[in-house]
């Protein structure tokens, strides 16, 4: 199992959800996606895509408006 | 895959071209299928060197309120067409291109981006596209 981690920190839409998008593509099955970023949207929209893929969403935190979002392919 | 965007590009507004790919990222992204079908002024933007020539849809004072917008643009960071639309194939996106507009303003297949363009196709492939798409836009 790997750990990808997508760095999104100043980018703005559509880029955090397509990037996202791109590494949860490329992930093996089991691998562990790391999406962080400061784009407000994106952190709840990121989940939106992932729960409407079927994935799962292990953790959200934010801290000073910088989010991290795990997710599991 | 659940859901399709079927999206017509219609327009080479340079405005109306980053609506079209932001859309269909964001439908790639939440885990749909998506295809834009460029046709007439949008098809323009598939020649080479043609994606990022369009004007503003809304005062575009000769170019001047496009450059204000660009560099808006990018002082929000936000990503060039050319990232759009490489993305947008990428997650597997289909670009299809009209070739009766192709015919009427005598464009050339050679004169297009072939690297992107998924099919040279008319309306029946749109609409095969659109019939099962569970959303449509025309831009």
């Amino acid at each position: 199992m790997a750990e990808i981690k997508v760095d999104c920190i100043g980018e703005t839409c559509p880029v955090p959800l397509v990037e996202a998008r791109k590494a949860l593509r490329k992930a093996k099955q089991g691998d562990i996606v790391e999406v962080t970023g400061n784009h407000p949207s994106s952190k709840k929209e990121i989940p939106m895509a992932v729960r409407a893929m079927g994935l799962e969403v292990l953790e959200i935190k934010e801290e000073k408006g910088t989010w991290t979002i795990r997710i599991r392919r | 895959m659940a859901g399709k965007a079927a999206i017509i590009v219609h327009s080479g507004d340079m405005d109306k071209v980053y609506s079209a790919l932001i859309l269909g990222n964001g439908a790639l992204s939440m885990g749909m299928e998506a295809s834009l079908f460029f046709t007439f002024w949008g098809l323009q933007r598939l020649k080479k060197g043609g994606l990022e020539k369009g004007q503003l849809s809304k005062m575009n004072m000769f170019g001047l309120g496009k450059w204000m917008i660009k560099r808006k643009m990018k002082q929000a960071k936000v990503a060039s067409l050319e990232k759009l639309i490489q993305d947008f194939k990428e997650l597997g996106g289909k670009i299809l291109a009209c070739d009766m507009t192709m015919d009427i303003m005598g464009v050339k297949r050679e004169d297009l981006r072939n690297d992107l363009i998924s099919d040279y196709c008319g309306v029946g492939t749109y609409m095969n596209e659109a019939k099962d798409a569970t959303i449509t836009l025309f831009i």
